[in-house]
């Protein structure tokens, strides 16, 4: 599919050295934020740390253990060499496993903070070791994805994406069976709402939650379980998807890279906006939650439709392709291939602007021009649904048009109920059937089409694509804080000390050591893993 | 049971409205015809469509024809049902609390606020508790407003604060005091399992515990909020889908002379 588009000139007579352009000045822009980023850590990274050194359970308060040692090492001011350097020395003392130490000292029976720092380089060597036998569970589990892809054979046309959010895992698992006889290619499990303001991650399988169901490791188990079990009756790879954002970014990376998951959402600045959680905070978290997630073969998605929600679709339609060049060059820095890119847009135009469809229609395509092998994740319309389900079920047909007229890849369905409720399984049903019937019906339309010289459409894409690079230059000025800071995404405006989770950063001293950021990324430039 | 899909035989109707006996209206008065849809957990087949049908009659609707029924999974039955509804209802009898609101432009409401309060007003709005969709709040407030209409940002004698989603109630509270605000303005878009009512009580609990809700103009706002409910919940007044920003504040100003809360 993604030859298919590489093949073609481009059908809206693109300027291609003005997209140049662009991708060097968000290059730039992602070099300068990124010097920030590296003389930090978080308390979230350390917390991934540890679970990545294979700590897991919770106290006796339902703490779990990598928030019980990353509170004690910040109370004593260790953090700024990393969780690693304290545990690794720690085993070199006591012999123990990084999960007897996380035990010993949520019992108060081991002070890490005691023990002399032995020579560096020992030190560095036993993480690295520990971080070698991660890498190989990891690689393992991404070996297992590509050997059940290979199995099945992997969908050509558009996946379908559905959410499930019951807030019960178990109801969630009947549902996400349902939605994918009935044709899902990939399932969403929403995260109760609140979760993304939880500094820890929640233990066990859940059954309660508003929204969505919370994102733990059992849950994602259980889950990943039940998709194995319906893709082998389908035959049919069946992806899993959860939300690798808000304030535990890398841990729950981390979860997904374990138990694997096969695509993340992972947008730091979706998480500023829209959760007001700290700027500096959660792009840090997020440089190494998107190593880790490369490292697992994950696909990322962005959440740049959000601004639309927002702010209008017509007038916003270049901050969001703006935000699409600087989170590719975010990715490129975490080495995410662009096969793991899945960038965000949507179909959020008003229904009575006039020639909306023209519109969305350029922008689609202008998108997948500009980022060829990046399976981009296509929304659906959300701000407009009214309530009138019969309106609604037509304009998510147009979605649907949309997406086989320019080859979205990751296609998330428009529920005919959207703004009344969380999908009952009848609208579910009712939305995959509406658009495998599009898709199928106009399967080859693409290769058929051409749009017109000089027409609405080309002008259209010159028009947005003129103004990203405008605003990139902006941005390039400003740099990427300032700019959220002046509200230009989303009309939104947030404060680089205001926020959710400041006090969850910490800078890195000069012996600082995180091996896995080191190891993965190595292994990621070598080209694979 | 069961019959032919198409009735041939011509039903003689009252072809008369009558106000005191109101029934739903498919192509002729008084018909009564309607359309259902809803999924049965039974596998599909010839005895769950018969269930749905006694479902439908047991709901009131006469001569059901099952006209769609698909199996969703193993074990779901989705169907599609018309039938001719046997309730009526006494319209005359129905009393709604109808918030009648005689409308204001921007400007007039400026004015108003300059003439009759002579301070600007300060606007406190969030989406709360559980609920993460700002777009009804922000329709209100933000200074772009919705579909034309500017939201209260940008009203010259308003200052408006949008808190945005998830703002818990103790925490839209703790604001409104330390702001000094006005008028309140909670919206609730998606709701599951009716947590909108649970999470709007426990609001106007927490005004009253502070002292403060006599002090304030209280107005929640959504998708399945009308005023009614509003009024029931303990608030002064609710607005439903397709209220402008300038519809919310002709309420409000007028409402803060009338309680001479100026």
């Amino acid at each position: 599919m993604t030859e298919k588009v590489n093949r073609l000139e481009s059908k809206l007579n693109l300027d291609f050295s003005l997209v140049t352009k662009a991708r060097e000045t968000a290059k730039n822009i992602a070099f300068e934020t990124q010097k920030f980023i590296d003389l930090h850590t978080t308390t979230s990274i350390e917390r991934t740390v540890c679970r990545l050194f294979g700590i897991d359970g919770v106290d006796e308060f339902d703490v779990p253990l990598s928030n019980v040692v990353i509170d004690y090492l910040n109370k004593k001011n260790l953090l700024g060499i990393g969780a690693a350097i304290s545990i690794s020395n720690a085993i070199l003392h006591t012999n123990f496993t990084p999960q007897e130490i996380a035990e010993k000292v949520a019992k108060n029976e081991l002070d890490l903070a005691e023990f002399p720092l032995k020579d560096f380089s020992e030190i560095k060597a036993t993480s690295n070791i520990i971080a070698q036998e991660t890498l190989v569970k990891i690689s393992q589990k991404r070996r297992k994805r590509e050997e059940l892809l290979y199995r099945y054979g992997d969908k050509e046309e558009p996946l379908i994406y559905v959410i499930v959010a019951t807030g019960n895992i178990y109801e969630d698992i009947i549902q996400a069976q349902a939605a994918a006889r009935q044709g899902a290619d990939v399932i969403a499990v929403i995260r109760s709402t609140v979760q993304s303001l939880l500094d820890y991650v929640p233990y066990g399988p859940t059954t309660e939650g508003f929204g969505g169901t919370y994102a733990t490791q059992v849950n994602f188990r259980l889950m990943r379980k039940a998709l194995d079990e319906v893709s082998e009756e389908l035959g049919r790879y069946i992806r899993l998807t959860n939300y690798c954002s808000g304030l535990c970014m890398p841990e729950i990376a981390a979860m997904g890279a374990f138990e694997r998951l096969d695509m993340m959402l992972n947008d730091a600045l979706y998480g500023i906006l829209f959760r007001d959680i700290n700027m500096k905070r959660t792009i840090i978290d997020q440089y190494f939650s998107r190593i880790i997630n490369a490292y697992a073969g994950v696909i990322i998605n962005t959440g740049e439709d959000n601004y639309l929600t927002t702010a209008d679709a017509y007038e916003a339609a270049h901050t969001v392709l703006a935000s699409e060049f600087i989170n590719e060059q975010f990715a490129f820095l975490a080495g995410l291939k662009e096969e793991q890119m899945g960038l965000g847009h949507a179909f959020e135009m008003n229904p009575d602007l006039e020639n909306g469809f023209l519109y969305e229609l350029a922008q689609a395509q202008m998108a997948r021009e500009i980022f060829p092998k990046a399976p981009l994740k296509y929304m659906p319309p959300t701000k407009y649904m009214t309530g009138n389900i019969f309106k609604g079920h037509i304009q998510d047909a147009l979605f649907n048009i949309v997406t086989i007229l320019t080859n979205q890849r990751i296609h998330l369905l428009g529920m005919l109920t959207e703004a009344i409720h969380t999908p009952f399984m009848s609208d579910r049903a009712l939305s995959i059937e509406n658009a495998r019937y599009i898709f199928k019906n106009m399967k080859n339309i693409s290769e058929e089409i051409e749009f017109k010289k000089g027409g609405l459409m080309e002008k259209r894409v010159d028009e947005v694509l003129n103004k990203a690079y405008a605003l990139l230059k902006e941005i390039e000025t400003l740099g990427l804080f300032k700019t959220i800071e002046k509200g230009i995404f989303a009309n939104i405006k947030r404060s680089i000390d205001g926020g959710k989770g400041l006090d969850g950063v910490i800078k890195k001293e000069k012996n600082y050591y995180n091996p896995f950021i080191d190891l993965m990324l190595n292994e990621l430039k070598k080209g694979g893993n | 049971m069961g019959g032919p899909l198409y009735s041939t035989d011509e039903e003689i109707y009252n072809k008369n409205l009558d106000l005191t006996k109101v029934k739903p209206y498919g192509d002729t008065m008084n018909d009564g015809k309607i359309q259902v849809s809803f999924t049965l957990p039974v596998e599909d087949n010839q005895k769950v469509v018969e269930a749905a049908k006694e479902i439908a009659i047991k709901m009131g609707l006469k001569d059901p024809d099952v006209v769609y029924h698909v199996g969703l999974d193993k074990g779901f039955t989705f169907f599609v049902i018309y039938g001719k509804l046997m309730h009526t209802i006494d319209y005359t009898k129905i009393k709604v609390e109808d918030l009648e609101v005689e409308i204001m432009s921007k400007e007039e409401i400026n004015n108003y606020i300059k003439e009759k309060i002579g301070h600007k007003l300060i606007v406190l709005g969030a989406s709360t508790g559980t609920d993460a969709h700002t777009v009804g709040i922000d329709a209100i407030i933000n200074m772009k407003g919705f579909a034309g209409h500017y939201g209260l940002e940008n009203y010259e004698m308003i200052k408006a604060f949008n808190l945005g989603s998830q703002v818990t109630n103790e925490e839209f509270v703790k604001k409104a005091i330390e702001l000094n605000a006005d008028i309140l303005l909670v919206s609730q878009t998606v709701t599951q399992k009716d947590i909108h009512v649970k999470n709007l009580t426990q609001l106007v609990d927490l005004l009253e515990a502070e002292g403060i809700r006599d002090k304030i103009i209280l107005i929640c706002g959504g998708a399945r909020i009308n005023n009614e409910l509003a009024k029931e919940l303990g608030y002064d007044a609710g607005f439903g889908p397709g209220t402008y920003a300038e519809i919310v504040a002709s309420f409000f100003v007028r409402e803060i002379v009338r309680r001479k809360l100026v």
